[in-house]
């Protein structure tokens, strides 16, 4: 009987690995196929797809897009996000609840909404196609998850070491920069890498505001899919493939680096 | 001790300090507390009896709601923490999780705008002295409790604060080990001549140490004094009970002259006993009496009290021997006795005859 629930166990992982990972894994073969057309098994291996992004320049200017609008958006939401979560943690003040639900909600609500909703007001103010519209678009995604990251790290954060550092003569600003900020760090960095690969995947808002000009690279992926099935996207595909990879990968360096620091076994 | 006439050389004074988180639950309630330079004063008490809060808001980390704190006769009720100049341990060490412990204990002097160079060599030298030479590039964690007690200790030292406050320092220690740095600590104390204010709820651990002990309850100093005094002579029965142990007896006084006092026990029984907190005959009183100062059938005349008694449970603890004993209607009253061949022959069961002097047994509030 327990040699069946085993096996069923082994079956059942073994299922959710093949419908979840492989799906994704199958990209990466395709996208050094030496096929004219998206086709698995590829009939031949070949770079001509990487040879086809890097010389394109439509493919190129949407990289630079995606990157320079996460790199924005990073730094808007990290900042706003560490501030939002020393304010909700250590704060004590009425309707609390309901500002962290509020400052949560963009995680929950329905992305097709909020994208409609925002290219209707953002047209009024005519930031539609423009840089600064997506930036803030994406940070108005992205904080929640910075917020979340960095609160959950402010709240396992011993307040004594700030009496201490009191005590010994050091004023709330320098023991902030010398104390809090170094500790908490790891979860600043979690939740700044969350933010960049929120804005980095972002397709349903960026459809709506980016336009011509600001296109990002999932829109164009997904332009690309729709217009043209072209074995270039694979490529894009697997870049993103393993930025995301090397980012979790980072994430969980962090998470054990952090532990490890405060003497936490994992 | 009241603030009725100043010490000039008290070097920090509480004045009617009052102290409430809520405006209706009193933490603190007028407070007169007087500390001399170079003394180590042990605040002593169950959790939630103020005696945390007291040595908060000395450190800075809360203000009293009315009255003052001085030091050296100036308010320093609106300087911050970090201009008080005094170093403090914390019962769970506190140290950087980020910084070697050297850069630890290197920390206080920068702040003090000291050159890094400087700093960290002065940081090398104090924790020679406690014997952490060999690790000062090792992070916290990597040490064990007692190790990381000391770091905590030379960080709150090394910079010569005028005042040192520790908050339960040894609660996460174990029992050994704890003795241990008690005796660490207070030889530090004698050597460098420093004042220390220590927060603790282990009794032993304020006798062990202290040059006064107050003990706190309900907000209030139940009774300040060093620790001999506050064993044999504590002034009611909160102290009694809480400092050392203590045996119980309920009574009335039926008679009241100068030192003496007659009390008559719920079963009848007429005690001797020196009158601390009685007022006039007819007021119900808690005898209390030591373990220790029970004698076994005592000759006639040898003591002012003899009753009978019941021996129930032995318990041997080599050096010496307890018993519980019945004696009226206490059942749980405990006498302790060096261990003689006299005492090895005493069987659970046995009646036997206690004794004590009157000036042992004192008659404070009842309980």
């Amino acid at each position: 009987m327990n040699f069946i629930w085993r096996w069923f166990f082994r079956l059942f992982c073994l299922a959710v690995f093949i419908y979840l990972i492989f799906p994704i894994l199958v990209i990466i073969p395709m996208s050094f196929s030496s096929a004219s057309f998206l086709t698995f098994p590829p009939p031949g291996y070949s770079l001509r797809w990487y040879e086809q992004f890097l010389n394109d320049q439509d493919w190129l200017d949407a990289a630079k897009n995606s990157i320079s609008i996460a790199v924005v958006t990073t730094i808007l939401a990290t900042t706003l996000g560490v501030l939002a979560s020393m304010g909700l943690v250590r704060g004590n003040f009425r309707g609390k609840a309901i500002l962290t639900a509020f400052i949560v909600s963009p995680m929950v609500a329905p992305l097709i909404i909020a994208a409609a909703g925002m290219y209707f007001i953002y047209s009024k103010l005519s930031m539609v196609e423009t840089f600064m519209g997506m930036v803030l678009a994406h940070t108005v995604l992205a904080t929640p998850f910075v917020v979340v990251t960095i609160s959950a790290t402010l709240q396992s954060f011993d307040r004594s070491l700030e009496n201490a550092a009191a005590s010994l003569g050091a004023n709330p600003v320098t023991t902030f920069f010398k104390v809090t900020l170094p500790i908490i760090t790891p979860g600043i960095v979690s939740g700044a890498l969350f933010a960049f690969v929120t804005s980095f995947d972002e397709v349903v808002i960026a459809l709506f505001i980016s336009g011509i000009e600001y296109r990002t690279l999932p829109v164009k992926m997904f332009e690309g899919i729709r217009f043209e099935i072209n074995p270039t996207i694979t490529v894009v595909a697997t870049f993103l493939i393993v930025l995301s990879t090397g980012f979790l990968a980072l994430m969980e360096y962090l998470r054990r680096r952090g532990e490890a620091m405060r003497g936490v076994k994992s | 001790m009241n603030y009725s006439s100043p010490d000039r050389s008290a070097l920090v004074q509480f004045q009617n300090v009052t102290k409430t988180y809520d405006g209706e639950h009193i933490v603190i309630k007028g407070l007169d507390l007087e500390i001399s330079k170079g003394e180590f004063l042990t605040l002593l008490g169950p959790s939630g009896s103020g005696k945390s809060t007291c040595l908060m808001m000395l450190a800075g980390f809360g203000t009293p709601t009315s009255g003052d704190i001085l030091l050296n006769g100036k308010s320093i009720k609106n300087i911050p923490p970090y201009k008080r100049n005094f170093g403090m341990v914390f019962q769970n060490y506190a140290l950087f999780p980020h910084m070697t412990i050297q850069e630890n204990v290197a920390f206080p002097l920068l702040m003090r705008k000291m050159s890094k160079a400087k700093a960290m060599k002065k940081a090398e030298e104090s924790l020679d002295m406690v014997q952490l030479q060999q690790f000062i590039k090792r992070k916290p964690a990597q040490l064990s409790g007692g190790q990381q007690q000391r770091v905590a200790v030379a960080r709150a030292l090394v910079f010569d604060p005028e005042l040192v406050l520790m908050d339960e320092p040894l609660g996460a220690l174990d029992k050994q080990l704890r003795e241990t740095m008690q005796m660490e600590i207070k030889h530090i104390h004698e050597n460098l001549g420093i004042t220390i204010i220590y927060v603790t709820h282990d009794q032993s651990e304020a006798l062990t140490m202290s040059d006064r002990v107050a003990v706190f309850s309900d907000g209030i100093i139940q009774q300040i004094d060093n620790p001999e005094v506050l064993y044999e002579a504590p002034i009611n029965s909160f102290v009694a009970s809480f400092i050392g142990e203590n045996n119980h007896m309920n009574g009335v006084v039926i008679a009241l002259e100068g030192k003496h006092c007659q009390v008559k026990l719920e079963d009848g029984t007429n005690i001797d006993a020196i009158p601390i907190n009685v007022q006039s005959i007819g007021d119900p009183t808690t005898l209390s009496i030591r373990p220790e100062r029970v004698l076994l059938n005592p000759e006639p005349n040898q003591c002012a009290n003899a009753v009978k008694a019941k021996v129930l449970e032995q318990i041997y603890l080599g050096d010496h021997n307890r018993f519980r004993i019945r004696l009226g209607q206490n059942e749980e009253f405990m006498i302790k006795l060096p261990n003689n061949d006299a005492i090895a022959r005493i069987r659970e069961g046995d009646d036997i005859t206690v004794g004590w002097q009157a000036e042992h047994c004192r008659a404070l509030d009842r309980i």
